[in-house]
Parts: C-alpha cells; sequence; structure tokens
C-alpha cells in the first residue's frame, strides 16, 4: 500500500494555474525523485502535501496519507500532522533557523508542545530524545552542544539541525525541497547520505525535490518528471534514465550532459599574470584592546593565463575565489604580489586596465540597473573608451553585439524585466563584448540558470570564444561546468590553489587529495545506456 | 556578553560628551551677556563685575565648559541666573512631574499598542486589521496638544471627571496620579499609533521569514508561530522605536505641560527662556539629552538580551 | 489600497490649493479685528466662525495653511538636501571613517529632539519661523541620511554596481547615476511622512510660542490662543485641530499610497 497517494492534484493562484491533474504515489521506505526545471511546480506539490500553500491558492483532487485525505483537513487537524506524519526539509539553511533560539530549543520545541496531551513526555524523555535526534543527524551534543545558536553552526550543520527537526517525532512522510541546493558539493554528499540513512532505517518515504538529475539518479528509488505543473514521465528511475521516452525528459538530460563544443586554440603570449598574490581581510577586533588580526583569504596565488586561453578556476564556498576574482577586476587591492594584464599593473585606483577586462556576474535578476533601458545598459563599458563611439555608431555597436547573443537589436528599447533569467545572461555577456575586451571573467555565470538555459549559455560562449578569438577565466563551483568550457582549470581551497593543469587530466586523473574528494563527492548522473552508475567513467 | 556591555557603555560616554560640548558651545554663543541684562540697562561698570564674577562669567571658556562638566557629575548643576537657588534643586522639583508623565505615557503607549499590533498582525488583510490600521492613521495625525485640549473639553470641563490642570504634588498620590491621567493619555495615544503600525508591519515581516515556515512545517500552528517565533524577532525594530519615542515624549511632555499648567520641566524652560537665565536652559537641554541617550543605551542593552548575533558579534 | 492614495492626494491638495488662494484672496482680512464680531459660530458670513479678536477662522485657516507648509516643505529640502548626500557618501564608503562619522553624528542629531533643538535655538536667537524651520530641517537630516544609506548600502551589494565598477566608474559617479534613482521612491515616501511630522512639529512649536510670531497667523499659535476659551467657545479650539488632522491624515495617506503604487516596480523579479 502507498503511504501517499495524490490523485489528480490541480492547483490554482489567483488566476494562474500552477499544477494539472497530478498524481503519484510513494511507499514506505521510498524515495521518490521530484524534478523539473524552476516554475514546473515542484515546490506547490510539496507545500500542497504540507497544507501550507500561500493564501489564495484553490486546490482541487486528493492527497491521501496513511489513507487520510490531507486536503480535506482543517488546519487545527493539519498542525497535528505535521511534524507528527509529515515533516518537510527547506533549500535554505542559513534562514531556516529562528535566529535568536538555540538549535536544541528549536529541535525540541514540538515535542515540549505534545507534553501537555502526552503526559509521557516528561523534560527527561524530551531531552533523551533531543540528544539521540541530534547524534543521528550527525550533530552529537558533547561536539555540538544543543546550546548553540545557528549563526554559530555552518550551512551545512544548519541543514543537519533542520532535519533533526522535521525527524524528531518520526514522520512516516519526509518532504525534502531542494535540501542541498545551496550547499558545497562534499557537504552536499553527507547530507544526501544521512538522508538516505534516515529512510532506511526509519522506513520512511522521502519525496525529494531537486532540478539536479545527478542528485536524482543517485538518490531516488523512482522519479516523476514534472513540466509546466504536469507529469510528463515517472517510473524507476533506472527505468525513466535508461529509456528517457518523453522527449523534455530526454531534452533535461542531454543538458545536464551537455558539454560545449571548444574549438582548439594555439595559445599566445600570456595574457594575465598573477604572481605570489596575497590578500588578508582585518578580522573585527574581538575587544578595544586586543591585537589586530588578519584571516588569509588569499596566499601566494601565482598563475598566468595566455591569450585565447580558456582557464577554469573551481573551489567551493569560501575558498578565496571572488576574492581572486575581485583582485583581477582591480575592485578590491591584494595585500601583496602584483597582477599584470597585457604588461600593465592592475591597480584599484586606476581603471585603465579595465578597458581589456570584463566580466559577467551571477545573478541575472541583479546585474542590471531595473531603470536603464538595454541600449544604456550594454553600452555602459564605453565609458572606459577615451573616444567611445556616440550617436549612429554607438547604436550599430548595441545591435551588433546584441545580434552576436542572438538577441534581436530591436531589444535595445526595452527595459531588463522584460527578459528571461537567460536572455539576461545574454545581455550581460553583450555588456562584457562591447568594448572587446581581451579578457573576460565569468564568474558563477550559469550557476543561476536552469539546466536548459544553461547549456545554451555555454554553448553561446564556446561559439564567442571561437567568433571573437576570446580568453577568458571561468569561475565556477560546479565542476562539471568546467568541464565542458575550458582548457585548463586551477582548483582552489582556502586561499591556495592546489592543483591545475589541462581540464581533462585534473577532472580525470585528480592527484591532490582535496580535488579528488571534490571528485567523489559530486553526484554522477547514470549512463544513458545502462541508466546505472558506469563506475569505470569519472564523475563529471 | 560583558564585552558588548563595555563597547555600548563606552559610545554612552563618547555620546554625552559630545553633547555637553555642542551644548555648551551653542549657549555661550548667545548674543547677550546674562549679568547685564539681569541688572538692566543703568547698571554700574564696577556692579555689573561684581556679579560676573559671582556668576562665574569671568572665567575663561574652556575653565568654564570643564566647570560645568565637572560641577554636573557631582550633581552641582550651577546658580540660576534669576532665581540665585542651585539650579539643581529647580530641575529636581520639576523633573518629578515630567518624569513620571513621560514613563507612564510611555506604559500607556506600549499597554495600548501591544495588543493592538498583534491583534492586526494576527488579522492580516481582514476587517479587524484594517479597523485598527485606520485607527492608527488617525491617532498618528493627532497633535498632542491639541488632543490634550479636546481631552479637557470633554473630560474636565463636560463630565468633570478629572481636574482641567495644575499639580497637587506627590504629597497626595491619588490626586497626583489623576492630575497625570488626562495628560498622560493625551501623550500616548499618538505614540501608540505609531508603535502599534511599526509592531504590526515588523511582525508581518517576521512572519514573511523561512524560520515561521520551518516551524509551521514541524506543526505549530499559525498563533503559535507568532508567539513562539515571530514576536521576539519582531521586537528588535519595535525596541529601536520605543527608544526613539522616549526623546518624543519627553518633548511632548514639555508641550503637554503647557496646556494642563503642570509644574514639569516645560514650564521650567520656557520661563527661563524669556529671563535669559541660560545657565538653566542649558542644564535642562543637557539633562534631556542625557535621558534620550541613556534610553537608547538601554535599548542597545534590550537588543544584546534579544539577539544572540549581537553579543558575540560587539 | 487606491482609496488611501485618492483621499491622500485629495486632502494635500485642499490644503495647498488653500495656502496658494490665500496669496490671493481670502474671505476676509486676517488683521481684521473687529470685537464686536468675536467667538462668532459659524454662519453664513464666517463659514468657520470668528476668534476671540473677531478675525474671520476660514481665512486665517489658509494663511495658516501658508506658514505650516512653507516651514514643512523648507524643513523638508534641509533634511534631503544635506541628508541624502551624507546617506550616499556613508554607503559609498561603508565602514569607512566618513561613514563611521556620519552615523555617529546621526546618533548625537537624534539624541536632540526637534523641540530640544528648537529651544536651544530661540534660547540663543530668539523664536521666529526660521528658527522653527532650522530646528525642524536639522532634525530631519539623520532620518534622510540613515534611509538613504540604508537603501544604498543594499544598492552596493547588487551586481549591476560590481558591472559599473568594472566598467570604470567612479563611486561618486555610480552614486548619482545608479543608487540615487533607485532609492527615490523611499526618499518621495519619506518626504512625505516627514513632511507631515513637519506641520505636526511646527504647529507644536508655535504653540509653546517658539514657532511663527504675530501677526502671521499659524495653526498652533491659534489653538494656543482658543486655550482659554474652549469652555465658552469650542469650535475655535476645534477647527484649527481639525485643520492640522486632516492635513496630516491627507500627508500620511499619501505616504502610503505611493509607498504602495512605487513598491512592487522596485523589486520586480518575475518567479
Amino acid at each position: 500500500m502507498s503511504l501517499l497517494e495524490i490523485r489528480n492534484l490541480s492547483l490554482s493562484l489567483g488566476p494562474t494555474r500552477i499544477l494539472r491533474d497530478l498524481s503519484l504515489d510513494i511507499a514506505p521506505g521510498e524515495i521518490l525523485a521530484l524534478t523539473g526545471e524552476s516554475g514546473s511546480g515542484k515546490s506547490m506539490t510539496a507545500l500542497a502535501t504540507m497544507g501550507l500553500l500561500p493564501p489564495g491558492a484553490r486546490t482541487s483532487g486528493r492527497i491521501r496519507l496513511n489513507g487520510t485525505d490531507l486536503l480535506s483537513l482543517s488546519e487545527a487537524r493539519m498542525c497535528d500532522q505535521r511534524g507528527n506524519t509529515l515533516g518537510m526539509v527547506f533549500q535554505e539553511p542559513m534562514t531556516a533557523l529562528n535566529p535568536v533560539q538555540t538549535i536544541g530549543q528549536q529541535v525540541a520545541e514540538t515535542l515540549h508542545l505534545t507534553r501537555r496531551s502526552d503526559p509521557s513526555m516528561t523534560p527527561a524523555r524530551v531531552q533523551a530524545l533531543l540528544h539521540e535526534t541530534l547524534a543521528r543527524v550527525g550533530l552529537p551534543p558533547d561536539r555540538v552542544p544543543p546550546t548553540r545558536y545557528p549563526h554559530e553552526l555552518s550551512g551545512g550543520q544548519r541543514q543537519r539541525v533542520v532535519i533533526a527537526m522535521a525527524i524528531i517525532r518520526r514522520p512516516a512522510l519526509l518532504i525534502a525541497d531542494e535540501p542541498t541546493t545551496a550547499l558545497d558539493v562534499t557537504t552536499q554528499a553527507q547530507i544526501l547520505d544521512l538522508l538516505r540513512r534516515l529512510v532506511q532505517d526509519n522506513a520512511m518515504g522521502l519525496m525529494m525535490i531537486t532540478h539536479d538529475l545527478a542528485v536524482v539518479g543517485q538518490m531516488a528509488d523512482r522519479i516523476a518528471v514534472l513540466r509546466a505543473g504536469e507529469i510528463v514521465e515517472q517510473g524507476p528511475t533506472h527505468d525513466v534514465f535508461a529509456q528517457r521516452r518523453h522527449p523534455y525528459t530526454r531534452a533535461l538530460f542531454d543538458a545536464s550532459r551537455h558539454r560545449a563544443d571548444l574549438h582548439p586554440v594555439a595559445l599566445q603570449s600570456p595574457l594575465l599574470q598573477v604572481r605570489n598574490v596575497s590578500r588578508d581581510y582585518p578580522v573585527k577586533r574581538s575587544g578595544l584592546f586586543q591585537r589586530r588580526r588578519s584571516f588569509p583569504a588569499l596566499s601566494d596565488i601565482s598563475f598566468d593565463l595566455r591569450r585565447g586561453e580558456r582557464l577554469g578556476l573551481v573551489g567551493e564556498s569560501g575558498s578565496g575565489k571572488s576574492t581572486l576574482t575581485r583582485a583581477i577586476l582591480g575592485l578590491d587591492p591584494v595585500s601583496s604580489g602584483t597582477i599584470t594584464l597585457a604588461g600593465t599593473a592592475v591597480r584599484t585606483n586606476t581603471p585603465s586596465t579595465r578597458r581589456h577586462m570584463q566580466a559577467v556576474f551571477q545573478d541575472p535578476y541583479s546585474s542590471f540597473n531595473p531603470r536603464h533601458r538595454v541600449s544604456r545598459l550594454i553600452s555602459e563599458p564605453f565609458h572606459l573608451l577615451d573616444n567611445a563611439p556616440t550617436g549612429a555608431a554607438r547604436d550599430a555597436a548595441v545591435a551588433e553585439v546584441l545580434s552576436a547573443v542572438n538577441l534581436s537589436p530591436s531589444d535595445a528599447d526595452k527595459y531588463i524585466h522584460a527578459f528571461s533569467g537567460g536572455q539576461r545572461q545574454r545581455i550581460a555577456i553583450a555588456r562584457a563584448l562591447i568594448i572587446r575586451p581581451d579578457l573576460i571573467l565569468f564568474d558563477e555565470a550559469v550557476s543561476a540558470l536552469d539546466v536548459r538555459v544553461r547549456a545554451q549559455i555555454l554553448d553561446l560562449i564556446a561559439d564567442l570564444s571561437r567568433r571573437y578569438n576570446l580568453s577568458y577565466l571561468f569561475i565556477s563551483h560546479d565542476l562539471s561546468v568546467v568541464r565542458g568550457i575550458t582548457d585548463r582549470v586551477m582548483v582552489m581551497q582556502a586561499g591556495k590553489i592546489v592543483e591545475q593543469g589541462p581540464t581533462e587530466q585534473v577532472l580525470g586523473a585528480p592527484r591532490h587529495p582535496y580535488t579528488q574528494s571534490l571528485i567523489a563527492a559530486a553526484p554522477r548522473l547514470p549512463d544513458p545506456a545502462t541508466g546505472g552508475f558506469d563506475a569505470a567513467r569519472p564523475a563529471v | 556578553m560583558l564585552r558588548y556591555f563595555l563597547s555600548r557603555l563606552t559610545s554612552l560616554a563618547i555620546s554625552l560628551l559630545v553633547a555637553s560640548v555642542v551644548i555648551f558651545l551653542v549657549v555661550e554663543v548667545a548674543p547677550g551677556d546674562p549679568a547685564s541684562y539681569m541688572l538692566g540697562l543703568n547698571a554700574q561698570p564696577d556692579t555689573l563685575a561684581a556679579l560676573r564674577t559671582e556668576l562665574g562669567l569671568d572665567v575663561p571658556k574652556p575653565e568654564r565648559y570643564v566647570d560645568w562638566v565637572t560641577g554636573m557629575l557631582s550633581g552641582d548643576f550651577g546658580m540660576s541666573y534669576t532665581y540665585r537657588t542651585p539650579v539643581a534643586q529647580m530641575v529636581a522639583d520639576r523633573l518629578w512631574v515630567s518624569l513620571p508623565l513621560a514613563l507612564l505615557a510611555l506604559s500607556l503607549a506600549v499597554l495600548i499598542a501591544f495588543p493592538a499590533g498583534l491583534f492586526a498582525a494576527s488579522r492580516r488583510g481582514r476587517p479587524g486589521d484594517i479597523g485598527v490600521m485606520a485607527a492608527t492613521q488617525l491617532g498618528i495625525a493627532l497633535p498632542n496638544f491639541w488632543f490634550a485640549m479636546l481631552l479637557v473639553m470633554v473630560f474636565a470641563i463636560s463630565l468633570r471627571w478629572f481636574g482641567a490642570g495644575g499639580f497637587p504634588g506627590w504629597a497626595e498620590p491619588v490626586a497626583a496620579l489623576r492630575a497625570l491621567t488626562l495628560p498622560a493619555v493625551a501623550l500616548a495615544l499618538p505614540q501608540a499609533a505609531i508603535l502599534t503600525r511599526v509592531l504590526r508591519s515588523a511582525l508581518l515581516d517576521t512572519l514573511d521569514e523561512d524560520y515561521i515556515r520551518t516551524a509551521r512545517a514541524k506543526g505549530l500552528s499559525r498563533r503559535q508561530a507568532l508567539w513562539r517565533h515571530a514576536l521576539r524577532n519582531a521586537l528588535i525594530p519595535v525596541l529601536t522605536i520605543i527608544g526613539l519615542q522616549f526623546s518624543f515624549l519627553l518633548a511632548g511632555a514639555i508641550i503637554i505641560e503647557q496646556v494642563f499648567f503642570l509644574p514639569g520641566l516645560g514650564r521650567l524652560i520656557f520661563q527661563s527662556i524669556s529671563q535669559r537665565d541660560l545657565i538653566v536652559v542649558e542644564s535642562v537641554v543637557m539633562l534631556l539629552v542625557f535621558a534620550v541617550i541613556l534610553v537608547n543605551f538601554l535599548v542597545d542593552l534590550a537588543y544584546g538580551a534579544v539577539d544572540p548575533r549581537l553579543r558575540s558579534r560587539a | 489600497m487606491k482609496l488611501s492614495l485618492m483621499l491622500g492626494a485629495m486632502l494635500t491638495a485642499l490644503f495647498l490649493g488653500a495656502a496658494l488662494l490665500s496669496f490671493l484672496w481670502t474671505p476676509a482680512e486676517v488683521t481684521g479685528v473687529n470685537i464686536a464680531a468675536r467667538l462668532r459660530v459659524p454662519d453664513g458670513t464666517n463659514l468657520l466662525g470668528t476668534d476671540h479678536f473677531g478675525r474671520d477662522i476660514l481665512s486665517m485657516i489658509m494663511v495658516g495653511a501658508r506658514t505650516s507648509i512653507s516651514v514643512a516643505v523648507i524643513a523638508v529640502g534641509i533634511g534631503m538636501g544635506l541628508g541624502v548626500p551624507l546617506g550616499l557618501a556613508a554607503a559609498a564608503r561603508a565602514g569607512g571613517w566618513l561613514d563611521e562619522l556620519i552615523m555617529r553624528g546621526n546618533d548625537l542629531v537624534f539624541a536632540f529632539p526637534s523641540l530640544v533643538i528648537a529651544i536651544l535655538i530661540t534660547a540663543v536667537f530668539g523664536p521666529g519661523a526660521v528658527n522653527a524651520i532650522i530646528a525642524i530641517g536639522i532634525f530631519n537630516i539623520p532620518v534622510f541620511a540613515r534611509l538613504t544609506r540604508s537603501g544604498a548600502l543594499s544598492l552596493w551589494q547588487r551586481d549591476f554596481i560590481l558591472a559599473a565598477r568594472v566598467a570604470g566608474k567612479s563611486r561618486i559617479r555610480i552614486s548619482a547615476e545608479h543608487i540615487l534613482p533607485n532609492v527615490t521612491n523611499l526618499l518621495i515616501v519619506q518626504g512625505t511622512i516627514q513632511f507631515s511630522l513637519g506641520i505636526l512639529a511646527e504647529a507644536g512649536l508655535s504653540y509653546v510660542g517658539l514657532g511663527a510670531q504675530p501677526p502671521t497667523p499659524s495653526w498652533g499659535r491659534m489653538l494656543a490662543e482658543a486655550q482659554t476659551m474652549v469652555a465658552l467657545a469650542p469650535h475655535v479650539a476645534v477647527i484649527p485641530g481639525m485643520a492640522i488632522v486632516l492635513m496630516v491624515l491627507g500627508l500620511n495617506l499619501l505616504g502610503d499610497g505611493l509607498r504602495d503604487a512605487l513598491d512592487p516596480r522596485m523589486r520586480q523579479r518575475p518567479t
């Protein structure tokens, strides 16, 4: 018998239809992955099951948990189900916890609340359960005291706290909405491992929502592919991955494995030279009379980027990628060492080197001043030129780069809110291209995009690198993306470059233990031929 | 926590120091010599000089500043130019009217605003919320001294429940409280309206936070999430406003005292202004500023108690 | 909440119109003392009655609106004119010495509420409308400086500012070109609120005799003069108070309505 049974669930929010006629089942001890691109209705399915839909949502159909129709329950009865038979873990561990309560208070809170109706819940029992649960999620109370506050924990630890909160009353069904998307790859592997173990130990059902097919392949027994509120395909993971019957599933799958077609280049003289660069951040003094201490964000970084080269930089959050990027762009000073671009030293106060260098940033939604038209946004770097084109010449330049990124020249007169995330990244690339820089920095430039759009942007970058003979530094936390778009790669850990070399070599046969652990932790996409894992093939 | 306390205490001391310099300088640039003002136009030069010596006006300015500050620290606020009595005594008498009035009004404002704000926030967008919000719009627009006049018209003149003004002194506590009731209500209501709005919007902001959704997901009802998780987080902006409001209440008290003929700091300060008794003005203003800075220091400490992040950061 | 915007705009327009009209025409001479016609209740000749000198209250309200509005407008102008650049400068170098200095200076001004500033100024220079403007204006500076700084700080975190820096633009230029236009909505909304607070403060100051001096009519002083006659002629005390309430209410409704109308555009972001 299934634990969760969703039948013909439809959902609208105001005039918008979010879900259409959705049906799925989860058995005890089973992991069902709900996958699809952003806006496909994955999270809404979860919230509908939890009874936590935003006000104004209308539903029809049935959601049965152990035979009880959740949609027909009163709010008070639904509160009894939540936490008790149903638990949920959210995406963003940094904001999912109340900052002013200790983690112990938050995890044990619902137990304290049941004490009124359940006399067996003595304070001692609550304490014992709390300690047991924290230990189960990998936060043993002797090492991570329950009296800690959320801000004293790392992202991964916070996610463990959220999981502890969700499972402390041993719910029959756990819903995890992108539980590892905000985490680094090694932390992600640990959290996925934890979830899998909890499912096994408790014979709990798990609805796992993720956009990442590699995670799906690693975790799920069954998979449901959602597109625009409809399930287009569902079945055992192995079958779906092997057969990929629906064109949408196939498209998602292909995009996830996509490698851009990089043309071979002959490397020329060094363009960017980074020599012994270090950067210390002062740590805020802990007391008025304490000595100032500092934290090394970059220590002794040296590398060359040659003309025509497509260089990757990978590392987890806090590794110093962003600090290095900002230093190269001349936005932040370095403590020691030199950075030269085409023979000229990069300094923070002289923007002269910047005319040879542009950047594309991560967030397509905050990368543009919402009050300017596209033509003005794109032509902003002209500010760097001494004799920037004006009038018709300027318009022609804008039209040319818009065409180069496969947008229409007529888009120049629109405001940025008229464009989707992928289109915005195209506009960002157009902005970087307009002054024909020698070097472009792509700072997590495709990380915020859905997989199919990401594949298109990667193709565009590869295409532009051929047409304009671009050199670029591609910064990303995602090894599989870097693999498809760079010739050479550097791996950063704690402010140091621990390994560098040709991309295939470094990611195929890593030598440094850190690189090895990164690659081991990255979820693998199943081989399309078998639908299972191909152990011989490297992960990324 | 101790470190946080010390850092706040340092900034309290610096604020007071700077404020005292500013006040001293502003009053010092005042045109006109208090001594010649007191003696009138026909003063003899030697009497004038004698008075200046007596008032301490012939001492160089930096020295006078140091004298003034060290005097205040030991409770000596100087001599009133007009009444020749210690300023400290005059201020102390008046303080016993103004301070209770401000505190009474603040408590009243908080007592009204908390239930009203919680009520409105828990009924977001429903008629109860809309009603409370409309009432607060009106409350914010009310000038407190005019509202005081209306209260006098209704409760003192028509209904005769309260006196229209005056203060019997604390020797008769019941009568004294009665005399302060209408002024406190007049001061409190507009402030309560502001506080209600701030509390409501702070609560609504925190109710949108992710951790409220987490709390709901683990089985807390909307009410429980509001009380157990939203309220304490919403207190942080509310505390800021309460701190700011105290200074408005003190200022408001000065005006309201005029409506009810209360012998508080307000009366003293306006009298002193018209008599050019600058030393009194200087001291009362310093005292008001001290009260405001002190209250904001207490608010900072309260932040530390509410928010564990502040304790460990500062 | 289109209703609040409409109502607010109408009330504000009504008082602005009355104030402007008073330059050209009032129903009666505001200085026209006529003891015979004192304390008349509202009727056909004096729509809002007369005061203890027999002056037409409607005319005094109209001219009083002029005083209130001009004091408040200039005070808000001072606050914006100085506060906004200070806030922009503080945010452009967040955490630097300038930021620290500006914020500490702000804290200091906040310790002197406008009435205390007015008391200090009048103690030194004597009472008057100009001093009321300065007192309210000084108090407005930190309000706008803080608001601008906090709005600007969150904008400085956005990637488009990074893009502008990569395009070689200076912090001053970025502040003018990218930051300021994106905080104007905040400033407009806060401006209407400070405007209404300015009206209230001006009324309070003239009530205690620190504001506009006779013979300039002002709402606060009308109330002060009416106070002794409350029992005799309530309308003399009620009408100027009503004028203050309606004007302030109108501005607050306008501010709220503007916030609702302007806000969504600020964070337009398809999901």
